[in-house]
């Protein structure tokens, strides 16, 4: 890999060289753009903004936008702010995405190392899940969610977002564990380890960058699911996602553009932050099993 | 009843059968070496033995214990693979070590097992490095380690020189036979180098197609193998194979066979057996390995019967201690091993000398040695 974008580099000329990055230096201001607009439009008063400098920085910084939409903006009944909905979500997101990481691990690890009879065709089944749409399942999934008596709550949307996301994250460790060694299970078999222990001391330990992988996958799309937050949980439940909605539709008043863009940052800010955090290893774990070495 | 014994062990596929009728006794101390070209089936029996899969049918027994359906951790083997299998996330002490934990051996008692095996095999300064930072000797002599440490009745080693370039895969072959020697342990080796085969072994299993070929000593392997197979599977370079005519002249039997300028070659076969002379007057193969077939000078000082004739010389290969010289005979190129200072030239007429002794006999329809 390095060594082929090293030859492409000495190759290429000066001049194409510069072009490149004048072109990529473009892209990355295109793609900055919206975020600028957010950031400087959350820390003006309204009156900047309706006065219509949506471009421009704030004559008058303030954080009473962010502190607004955090804990006092009217969204359900209450005026509570974002705040309540954040830990809503955390609380759907940190066990969601736990429990299908783990069982999507052991998953893969079944599927590669302790194959059966039918083994591929279960695979090819659970793999399905990545490809059915949401809204598909909506109503019956509901009916599901009302016999197992989780309407409405936190749990049932955990359940909801834990089996979307086994496909995903079975698929991950699959083919990640595909190409793990048999002779190390093999070994370990032979020194006496079980089932659990083998999965816990050996193929775990060398499972970092898939987990990491399977984690900001699965933490991206639960936390930005909107779909499912806005049928399963209800009122005080609702996640930040719906909350936001709530917060940038509500009709009553004037529309508080520096609140709603506050508010907007925050709903992205932990997903942006798993990012920052794990995102040369989500790189990294992409490319682990397609290049050797 | 032997200390391992492989009783018409036979494995299927679904409908394909890989290993057929199996039928080994290994004694205790004993250096059994699986030997043949890849796919033969040498690393599904060796699998079956340490329990990584099923027998279809027939028996596996250790120490007359019955182990079909036993689990790995149960039979008390210990296994090294071609590819060492070394777990990576842990150092060489804990690689060695992490089958007695599993085992449920006190963390003291593994320390001491660890440490004497670490100064066995000269790896006591690796015991803190990660298996990514050894090199393939060291990695070699870490899964032997982790072999030797739970002190099996069995060893099982899969192709474990394979990856290893050639020099140290010399000096690994001496150290593991020394380790056999010196501790006097049981071993079930796979490979398809048939040097390996013969250095190592105290008894060979020569296997194809699923099929046990021959099982001897290395000797009686080399010497006299039972059919076309082994002959030519055994021994480098391969044994020559002349077609001759049988022909019984007297008391004596003649083999019959021309030098390339046509002339008859007419070689007296060494002690006749029965068998070999009721194919007079049929063409049979006779198999001579290179050292018997050699320059008047080099030929065997021992031998009581050594027949000579004169044929062309077409090539000569120095080989430094030994000169390889090829020439035709009944229309079959042979290789004959000569003295490193022979004066065979190519294309120059030169004398050779058979060791009769050693000349040995295939009928060419059933490719069985004839006995
Ligand atoms: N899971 C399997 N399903 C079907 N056939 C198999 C399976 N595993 C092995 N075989 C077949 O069994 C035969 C023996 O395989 P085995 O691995 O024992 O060969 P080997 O002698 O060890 O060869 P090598 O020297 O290449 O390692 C081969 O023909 C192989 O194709
Ligand atoms: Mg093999």
């Amino acid at each position: 890999m390095s060594i082929a974008s090293q030859d492409a580099g000495i190759r290429t000329g000066r001049v194409a060289r510069t072009f490149i990055y004048l072109v990529l230096l473009l892209f990355a201001l295109f793609y900055l753009l919206p975020l600028y607009v957010m950031l400087v439009n959350s820390v003006k008063p309204l009156s900047e903004i309706t006065g219509g400098g949506m471009m421009s920085l704030p004559q008058v910084w303030t954080l009473e936008p962010w502190a607004k939409a955090w804990s006092t903006a009217q969204i359900g009944v209450e005026p509570t702010g974002l705040r309540p909905y954040f830990w809503n979500s955390i609380s759907m997101v940190v066990p969601a995405v736990a429990i299908s990481t783990i069982l999507g691990a052991l998953n893969g690890y079944v599927l590669t190392k302790w194959r059966f009879r039918g083994d591929t065709i279960l695979f090819g089944l659970m793999l399905f899940a990545c490809f059915i749409p949401f809204q598909i399942v909506l109503i019956p999934m509901a009916a599901v969610l009302g016999t197992l008596g989780l309407s409405g709550t936190t749990a049932g949307l955990v359940l909801v977002h834990l089996v979307y996301g086994i496909g995903f994250s079975t698929l991950y460790f699959r083919n990640y564990y595909a190409v793990f060694p048999t002779e190390l299970v093999r070994a370990a078999q032979i020194d006496g380890a079980g089932f659990f222990r083998i999965f816990w001391r050996i193929l775990l330990p060398s499972s970092g960058p898939i987990s990491v992988v399977c984690v900001i996958w699965q933490f991206t799309n639960i936390w930005n699911d909107f779909l499912f937050g806005a049928s399963f949980a209800s009122g005080d439940g609702a996640p930040m996602t719906v909350a936001l909605n709530n917060l940038v539709q509500s009709s009553t008043g004037v529309k508080e553009y520096n609140v709603h863009f506050a508010g907007a940052i925050l709903a992205a800010l932990p997903t942006l932050l798993v990012y920052i955090v794990a995102g040369r290893y989500f790189v990294r774990g992409l490319m682990a099993g397609s290049v050797k070495g | 009843m032997g200390f391992l014994d492989i009783d018409n062990a036979t494995k299927s596929y679904g409908a394909v059968e890989v290993l057929h009728k199996v039928d080994i006794a290994v004694e205790e101390g004993e250096f059994l070496v699986l030997v043949g070209p890849s796919g033969c089936g040498k690393s599904t029996l060796l699998n079956m033995i340490a329990g990584l899969e099923d027998i279809t049918s027939g028996e596996i027994r250790i120490k007359d214990q019955v182990m079909n359906g036993v689990h790995p951790s149960k039979r008390n083997i210990a296994m090294v693979f071609q590819s060492y299998a070394l777990y990576p996330n842990m150092t060489v002490g804990q690689n060695i070590t992490f089958g007695l934990e599993m085992h449920g051996v006190p963390k003291p008692e593994r320390d001491k097992a660890m440490a004497d095996v670490a100064k066995l095999l000269q790896i006591e300064q690796l015991l803190d490095r990660k298996p990514g930072q050894l090199s393939g000797g060291q990695r070699q002599r870490v899964a032997m380690g982790r072999a030797l440490v739970r002190n099996p009745d069995v060893f099982l080693f899969d192709e474990p020189l394979s990856n290893l370039d050639a020099k140290l895969r010399v000096d690994m072959r001496t150290e593991i036979k020394k380790l056999h020697q010196n501790l006097g342990t049981t071993i079930v080796y796979v490979t398809h180098d048939q040097i390996e085969a013969l250095t190592l072994s105290t008894r060979i299993a020569v296997m194809n197609g699923g099929y046990v070929q021959q099982l001897g000593t290395p000797k009686e392997i080399y010497d006299t193998p039972a059919n076309l197979f082994v002959a030519t599977f055994m021994g480098s370079p391969s044994m020559n194979l002349l077609p001759v005519k049988i022909v019984a002249e007297g008391d004596t039997l003649l083999a019959e066979t021309t030098s390339d300028a046509g002339a008859p070659v007419r070689l007296a076969v060494h002690a006749p057996s029965d068998a070999l002379k009721s194919f007079a007057g049929q063409t049979v193969t006779m198999g001579v390995r290179p050292e018997a077939l050699t320059d008047v000078d080099g030929a065997d000082q021992r031998s009581t019967h050594v027949e000579r004739f004169s044929n062309t010389v077409t090539v000569t290969e120095p080989a430094g201690s030994d000169t390889f010289v090829t020439t035709t005979i009944g229309g079959v190129e042979c290789i004959a091993r000569m003295r490193a200072d022979t004066d065979a030239r190519p294309g120059q007429p030169s004398e050779f000398a058979v060791n009769m002794e050693k000349a040995i006999f295939f009928d060419p329809k059933t490719e069985d040695r004839i006995v």
